[in-house]
């Protein structure tokens, strides 16, 4: 049985950049991750990524101090205000760091690095590689990790934890290559398997975005914060709800509906295209509810003409390319149909600001992880940033407490061989239902339309009981499932079968903080509750797993530099 | 309701010899925005659990849907059933490499090679406080090769590859080019006997098949040439650029 003494699930930024931290520091360090690094997720990112360089011209006096109020403004006041502090102070050094270690970003004339404008961004500080970012950053951090030479267990998916004497000691995993099931032990564990946007029939992520990781933290304990907290992205494609970045307002695109107005002016006259994601997204949503979409239907326009041919291929080629593939249409000669879809998970597994959790040996990084920082509504940029600057410090905590002896100590394999055991006769349990079983494909298909149909842009008690009715059902229904495929390699219906009781647990989590949460507040927003309620509900949700649904208790949010107050923009 | 046709190259290790496939068909509901990686999908729930394919980000930026679809290498994800303009779709994993199962290959020699020509930006100078300055010029230099999304087409299609084990192939040499021109490395001297030899780059014979492969339409053909007049022009002058 491997042994590691620390075990990276994940290998998207935030992953990477804690495994080569603690490579850095002398650790013995393996990734584990269900696609090569280099194809994780993160990949996808296109616009860019926030600190507060000051390179632009508009932003000579920008400072690490506005970026976190504009982080904490944007989360709607319901980000963890030291938190948020510590993102924007790291930003600058992470970047330059990412800038030696060869990531190619776009360049001023100057020579230094080129920053854009974003939304809720009182300044342009998002730094960008044209809108491939995602991309660039990636593949300079997996170069980084193979020249570090940290170990890599590439295309191995990850089902359960192991703990052992109340202390996270690793990880039981099917090799997807080989087949089996093998227990991977470790003195630390970080968890780093990105967002769980999949749960929505609607979303931008990637297919194997489906919140694996927050799930597992889920069911050994550890609380998930604030799920209700969903970014819908105010443009995605109207078929495939591909992303179109928001790079393309921060470079002067517009947004028109059907009557040809640019309607934002009604919203965020002051901000325009470029008010924070939720504003936007429920601007579109009312134009689109009060039949001012395209030909009176469930879309509006992102017009990027007027930007020439010349801007939008230096500054905007990925999206010009992904819009003639996927959509059939040349941004530089027409208008690009767009709808909010679901974009970013706000939530998940509660750590603080060094990755730790409750459960000691476990830690949590990137989106799977709920610092928080992102509170309420996370502003464009800051999820990249947060994957880099949370993933060193989750690789520099595992450092010094192991150091500082805080290790697991003794021998886990019984601990390990058990856990596998565990997982193999879950798995013989799922396959002697087999056909007859329940169908996981129907449920899955049922629980995304039900997420994206009932806890969508805009929410109503009577609209979430039913959806919730339907997910408890559901979830009744995993208890059935059959497996059809027990066998073999790199067995899909394996692994899409084992993750879909976790993605109906983590639905479960933000229909019930929905429906708990009678108030307004960022991307959360009720028609029957419209404002935001400080007296009440400053404060964070966690869900805590029992098997009757999740159990919600609430936690106060760190306040002390930044006063709430109305977001206007 | 309109049906396609999907036939499927299979490879299972468990029941199939070595080095034999079989060719599966299934007929499957069409729509006007059907991939071919959403058909795999519609397969994979439906009709046959055991399908097996590579996939993540579905919007052709993650590199892990490389196939030979309809006699051309493309991304399943990237295509369009409609732009096949035919009802019958082909899908073959990425040819001459060897099989993991069905459309999934083994990739290891492929990764080992990126590896061997050590792809991260080298320095030996003390680094700057803040950014290490580039021109948009400089910078400009790396457009075509930092697109690589590591897919493996370009590998499967070239004959030099076919026919030497030990070629690295046009993804890692391109990948040495992609440092070879970046104003900030500073090991070109350091990197160069690795792809500098019949190892490397003077095993392309320009044959461009790479080109017509990619499906990101970069030109690893052209980063090689570039590599090979680097190595002469060292030789000559004896210049590290
Ligand atoms: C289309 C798109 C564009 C975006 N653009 C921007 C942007 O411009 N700026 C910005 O700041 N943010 C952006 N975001 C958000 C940002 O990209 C993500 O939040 C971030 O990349 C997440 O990184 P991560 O390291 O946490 O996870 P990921 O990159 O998702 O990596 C997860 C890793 O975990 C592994 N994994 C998952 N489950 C398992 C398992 N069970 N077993 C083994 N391994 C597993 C995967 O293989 C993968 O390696 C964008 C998001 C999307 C969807
Ligand atoms: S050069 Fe093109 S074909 Fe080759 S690996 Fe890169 S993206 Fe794929
Ligand atoms: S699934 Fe990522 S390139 Fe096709």
């Amino acid at each position: 049985m491997p042994h590691h003494q620390l075990i990276v699930v994940g290998g998207g930024l935030a992953g990477l950049r804690a495994a080569v931290e603690a490579k850095a520091s002398g650790l013995d360090v393996a990734v584990l991750s269900q696609v090569h690094p280099g194809r994780s997720h993160s990949s996808a990112a296109q616009g860019g990524i926030n600190a507060a360089l000051a390179n632009h011209p508009d932003a000579h006096d920008d400072t690490p101090e506005k970026h976190a109020f504009d982080t904490v403004k944007g989360s709607d006041y319901l980000a963890d205000q030291d938190t948020a502090i510590q993102m924007t102070k790291d930003a600058p050094g992470v970047i330059f760091e990412m800038d030696h270690w060869g990531c190619p970003f776009s360049r001023f004339d100057d020579g230094r690095i080129a920053q854009r404008p974003f939304g809720g961004a009182g300044y342009p500080r998002t730094c960008y590689g044209a809108d491939k970012t995602g991309h660039y950053l990636l593949h300079t951090l997996v170069e980084r990790a193979y020249e570090r030479q940290v170990k890599m267990y590439i295309e191995v998916f990850v089902t359960s934890l192991i703990v052992d004497e109340g202390r996270c000691r690793g990880v039981v995993a099917y090799d997807m290559i080989n087949g089996g099931f093998h227990a991977f032990t470790a003195d630390a564990v970080v968890m780093a398997t990105g967002g769980a946007g999949r749960i929505y029939g609607n979303s931008t992520n990637a297919i194997i975005s489906t919140g694996a990781g927050a799930a597992m933290a889920y069911h050994a304990g550890v609380p998930a914060e604030d799920m209700e907290f969903i970014q819908f992205h105010p443009t995605g494609l109207l078929t495939t709800h591909i992303l179109m970045s928001e790079a393309c307002r921060g470079e002067g695109g517009y947004l028109v509906n059907g009557e040809g107005e640019r309607f934002m002016a009604r919203y965020a006259p002051k901000a325009m295209e470029l008010a924070p994601r939720d504003i936007t997204a429920r601007s579109i949503t009312t134009e689109i509810i009060e039949g001012r979409g395209i030909n009176g239907e469930d879309y509006v326009h992102l017009d990027l003409r007027h930007l020439g041919a010349e801007k939008i291929l230096e500054r905007l080629p990925g999206i010009r390319d992904i819009a003639i593939h996927f959509e059939g249409v040349d941004p530089i000669e027409e208008p690009i149909p767009i709808r909010p879809v679901q974009h970013y998970t706000m939530g998940g597994i509660d750590t603080d600001v060094d990755g730790r959790t409750r459960l000691p040996g476990f830690y949590a990084a990137g989106e799977c992880a709920c610092v928080s920082v992102h509170g309420a509504n996370r502003l464009g940029g800051n999820s990249l940033l947060e994957t880099i600057v949370f993933g060193r410090r989750a690789g520099m905590a595992v450092v010094a407490d192991l150091e500082g002896g805080s290790a697991g100590g003794g021998d886990v394999s019984a601990a390990g061989s058990a856990a596998v055991s565990a997982m193999e006769a879950r798995v013989a349990e799922l396959a002697s239902r087999g056909a007859d079983g329940a169908d996981p494909y129907a449920i899955r298909a049922e629980m995304i339309a039900t997420t994206r149909d009932y806890f969508g842009v805009f929410r109503e008690e009577s609209v979430m009981r039913t959806g919730l009715e339907t997910l408890r059902r559901l979830k009744e229904r995993c208890g059935g499932i059959g497996l059809r495929n027990a066998a073999g390699v790199f067995n899909l219906d394996l692994m899409r079968t084992l993750e879909l009781e976790g993605m109906v647990d983590l639905a479960l989590c933000v229909a019930e903080g929905a429906l708990a949460r009678t108030e307004s507040r960022g991307s959360h927003s009720r028609t029957d509750f419209p404002a935001r309620d400080d007296e009440r509900w400053l404060v964070h949700t966690l869900a805590y797993y029992t098997p009757e649904g999740p159990r919600l208790e609430h936690a106060p949010v760190t306040l002390g530099t930044f006063e709430p107050q109305e977001r206007k923009y | 309701m309109r049906t396609v046709n999907f036939h499927i190259k299979r490879y299972d290790p468990a029941r199939d010899a070595k080095g034999t496939s079989r060719v599966e068909a299934f007929e499957i509901p069409y729509e006007t925005s059907l991939t071919v990686l959403e058909g795999l999908f519609h397969i994979q729930e439906h009709q046959d659990p055991s399908l097996s394919f590579r996939y993540c980000c579905r919007a052709s930026i993650c590199g892990s849907c490389a196939m030979y679809i309809n006699g051309r290498y493309r991304l399943a994800c990237q295509t369009n059933v409609l732009h096949l303009h035919t009802d019958e779709v082909h899908v073959d994993p990425l040819p001459h490499l060897p099989l993991v199962k069905d459309l999934v290959c083994d990739m290891d020699d492929f990764f080992a090679k990126y590896e061997y020509v050590q792809p991260w930006l080298q320095r030996s100078s003390q680094e700057p406080a803040k950014e290490i300055l580039q021109s948009p010029a400089d910078r400009h230099k790396l457009n075509m090769p930092i697109d690589c999304i590591l897919c493996g087409a370009c590998y499967s299609s070239c004959p030099s590859v076919w026919t030497e084990d030990n070629y690295l192939g046009p993804a890692a040499l391109l990948k040495a080019y992609r440092f070879e021109v970046d104003s900030r490395d500073e090991a070109r001297k350091e990197r160069l006997p690795r792809w500098d030899n019949e190892r490397g780059v003077y095993r392309c014979h320009t044959i461009a098949n790479c080109i017509e492969a990619c499906p990101k339409e970069l030109s690893p053909t052209e980063g090689i040439q570039w590599l090979k007049m680097a190595a002469v022009r060292r030789r000559l002058f004896g210049r590290a650029k």
